[in-house]
């Protein structure tokens, strides 16, 4: 017992794994087991995995993503109430992404916004979409496998004739991606799927159009390889920024170096994202979570979940003793006792 | 001494049962526009917040309600308290309401219904879906509970050879009925811990599904005394008080047991500065643990426990904490960021009352017509004549068990 109570704080101080692991396994069966080991593996990126590197140093805010993105997938136009005395619908304007918006740019907006990229008195864009995650929880999630990741590329795939609309996704995403069509009596889960839905689209709708080569798609180790070169260089260096996706035949816009973070995002944060963003400006105030681990809170439920139901052993045991309690308790009693 | 549980008889029809076939109507209203227009029209759900109400009280609070039948189950049939067993019958019958009732919330809150078979789908499984070990595990649950339940039916329409068979595998079943609230009940804690930093470290731990487990045993003791003092009160009928003492002990114990984890957790993380810091978040987490440390000291001394309104305050407020509990974990505790607010709506309101009107209307149906509740005449009322029928009233009286 002594060793039990030992395990369990010496668990619980641990900060979630072996925590987790500890503790359950004494929940379940009386046992103690010291250590981790109870969090799932960390899921590899696949090796040709593709994404789209986002420098919000670069974006000009000309939302042709936007609408490159809603004709590509086919999707309405949105019009926030505000606008709508003014807006006939003829310009899309959303806010921000829905079960109609894919993609949107967003501003950060601080003071009086006299210098772009600036934190303070500044001002910066954000481009919103999936980021498709290394290890993504609303694959983990879905109870339906109605999210799924190619095997070969990384995108994140949304089956919508799986789908039971649980919205368990929209949930558990740390990045607040997929959304459901609320008003729709037979609404969907929508979310960016790098236009790998779109027939004869032969990479993101939102890179292809992209003038300054803010967005940009490419292999994920392509593109982190060009964040890397773009963090070394020294500010106000002059720089071939590639337009469209990494190797192919756009000019490239050649431009200063301007004062970036110390890192790009996405590199390993929350397991690493195969979508990565650049900035001047601290990544949190764009909205992407700073305080987050380096690995997937999936890998925490689908431990707990995996150790208490492994080869369902564990259930299992539980029931052969709670039956043999049942009926050795029942022939104590006279027939009528039990119902 | 062959009917020890009686049908109650009486008339249906009260004004208690007219406000609350009302309200069920006016769910139904609301529902109505909910599959007509969508969920938009009626809920005030957002990508912000995509789990209201439907989702928190009716099916994580519902079924915790729904956890008298697991505890009743597991105090007569696995730990042989067979003194408790005049409480089996009406706290199973809660249960099949709480969880079925649950059930059909989920089916109203589901986005994309008509495609909800999916989940028993075998090649659309995903084994690393907490959810869909606990959709499984509930609908196998009411399974469980129907069957538990059905002997009642059997015993009203005389089928006595049938029973006889049913009563020769039945512990199979009741140890099935103990097991699968022990997996979903704690899985529903399991369900948020993929919420990371997004759920306020006052709630998000890893010994989440250890909370919702303990929580159902509490929850589930609370609504068995709650009941059983109601039907006391609300149809004129004998107290078991003594029982519901010993049951009142045992549910303080397990809740200072989980108030002495649930600190020690908040505290360990380093997370309790959190609670002191004025937020709504920081008020909610007092409220919720404050009302369990009361309701605790307050049966501490051993002779409070057999005073019945001392009983029932005591399983009221473990009730509240219990539920503010859930509550908390899967709506206020939770911030996705963003600017985004969530408030049920008046629609979203109703539909929650309706359901648990419904459930209460349910209840006094069955209980009226089939043989559910306990008769007086057990071998423990046979010793100690309740004052009532030792006065000779014919009715019964509520007597001691009035509630303050």
């Amino acid at each position: 017992m002594a060793i039990n109570r030992r395990a369990f704080l010496k668990g619980m101080a641990a900060d979630g794994a072996a925590g987790a692991a500890a503790v359950v396994t004494i929940g379940a069966t009386g046992e103690a087991v010291a250590g981790g080991g109870f969090q799932r593996t960390p899921f590899e990126m696949p090796a040709d995995a593709v994404g789209l590197l986002y420098d919000s140093t670069l974006c000009i805010g000309c939302r042709a993503c936007q609408a490159a993105c809603k004709e590509a997938n086919g999707m309405a136009a949105e019009v926030p109430t505000p606008y709508q005395d003014w807006n006939e619908g003829l310009w899309d304007s959303p806010t921000d992404l829905s079960g109609d918006t894919l993609t949107v740019i967003q501003v950060y907006q601080d003071g009086n916004m006299a210098v772009k990229d600036r934190a303070e008195d500044g001002y910066a864009f954000m481009k919103r979409q999936c980021m498709h995650c290394t290890d993504a929880s609303c694959v983990s999630v879905c109870p339906v496998t109605a999210m799924t990741k190619d095997p070969v590329t990384g995108v994140v795939i949304h089956h919508e004739d799986r789908c039971i609309g649980c919205r368990y996704c929209v949930l558990s995403c740390p990045f607040g991606v997929p959304r459901y069509q609320y008003d729709d009596p037979f609404g969907a889960i929508t979310k960016c799927q790098l236009c790998t839905n779109v027939p004869d689209q032969e990479y993101s709708a939102c890179a292809m159009v992209c003038p300054t080569g803010a967005t940009l798609y490419g292999r994920v180790d392509d593109l982190k390889a060009e964040a890397r070169l773009r963090l070394a260089k020294d500010p106000g260096a002059e720089h071939a920024y590639p337009r469209g996706r990494i190797g192919g035949d756009n000019e490239p816009n050649v431009a200063p170096i301007p004062v970036y973070q110390d890192d790009f995002y996405g590199d390993n944060i929350l397991g690493g994202t195969q979508c990565l963003t650049l900035a001047g400006v601290p990544y949190d105030r764009l909205g992407l979570p700073l305080e987050a681990p380096d690995f997937s809170y999936a890998t925490l439920t689908e431990g707990i979940q995996h150790t208490l139901y492994r080869y369902m052993i564990l259930p299992a045991v539980v029931l052969g003793g709670l039956v043999t309690l049942a009926w050795r308790n029942s022939r104590r009693h006279k027939p009528e006792d039990w119902d | 001494m062959t009917a020890r549980h009686a049908p109650l008889g009486g008339r249906f029809i009260s004004l208690p049962v007219v406000i609350m076939a009302l309200f069920a109507m006016v769910a139904g209203f609301y529902l109505y526009h909910r599959f007509v227009y969508g969920l938009g029209s009626v809920t005030n759900l957002s990508d912000g917040y995509p789990w209201g109400i439907w989702i928190a009280i009716d099916l994580v609070v519902g079924t915790a309600l729904g956890c008298a039948g697991y505890v009743m189950a597991l105090m007569v049939y696995i730990l042989n308290k067979g003194e408790y067993h005049p409480l089996v019958r009406p706290a199973i019958l809660a249960s099949l309401f709480g969880y079925g009732l649950g059930g059909i919330a989920v089916m109203i809150d589901l986005g994309r219904y008509w495609q909800g078979y999916n989940m028993m789908l075998p090649w659309l499984t995903n084994v690393n879906s907490v959810m869909l070990e606990t959709a499984l595990c509930i609908a196998a649950y009411i399974t469980v509970l129907m069957i538990e339940f059905s002997p009642v039916f059997l015993e009203r329409l005389g089928m006595t050879r049938v029973r006889e068979k049913l009563n020769r595998f039945l512990f199979i079943i009741i140890a099935l009925g103990v097991l699968l609230p022990t997996m979903h009940q704690s899985s529903m804690g399991t369900i948020l811990v993929v919420l990371g930093h997004q759920l306020s470290p006052l709630w998000q731990t890893p010994l989440l599904p250890l909370f919702f487990l303990i929580s159902a045993l509490f929850m589930g003791f609370a609504i068995v005394i709650f009941e059983a003092v109601m039907s006391s009160v609300g149809f004129r009928r004998p107290l078991e008080g003594e029982v519901l003492g010993k049951l009142t002990g045992i549910m303080a114990w397990v809740m200072l047991g989980y108030l002495v984890l649930r600190f020690l957790d908040v505290v360990y993380r380093g997370s309790f500065g959190l609670a002191f810091d004025g937020s709504t978040q920081a008020i909610m987490f007092w409220l919720e643990n404050l009302t369990a440390v009361i309701a605790v000291a307050l049966v501490l001394p051993k002779a409070n426990r057999f005073k019945p309104h001392l009983m029932f305050v005591c399983a009221c407020m473990i009730l509240v904490s219990g539920t503010i509990y859930r509550v908390n974990c899967y709506l206020v505790g939770y911030d996705p960021g963003d600017g985004f607010l969530y408030f049920p709506t008046v629609g979203e309101i109703m539909v929650t009352l309706g359901i648990f009107s419904l459930e209460i209307l349910l209840y006094i149906a069955f209980v009226k017509n089939l043989p559910i509740l306990h008769t007086p005449q057990s071998a423990y009322e046979e010793e100690h004549p309740h004052p009532a029928e030792a006065s000779g009233s014919a009715t019964g009286s509520a007597g001691t068990a009035r509630p303050a």
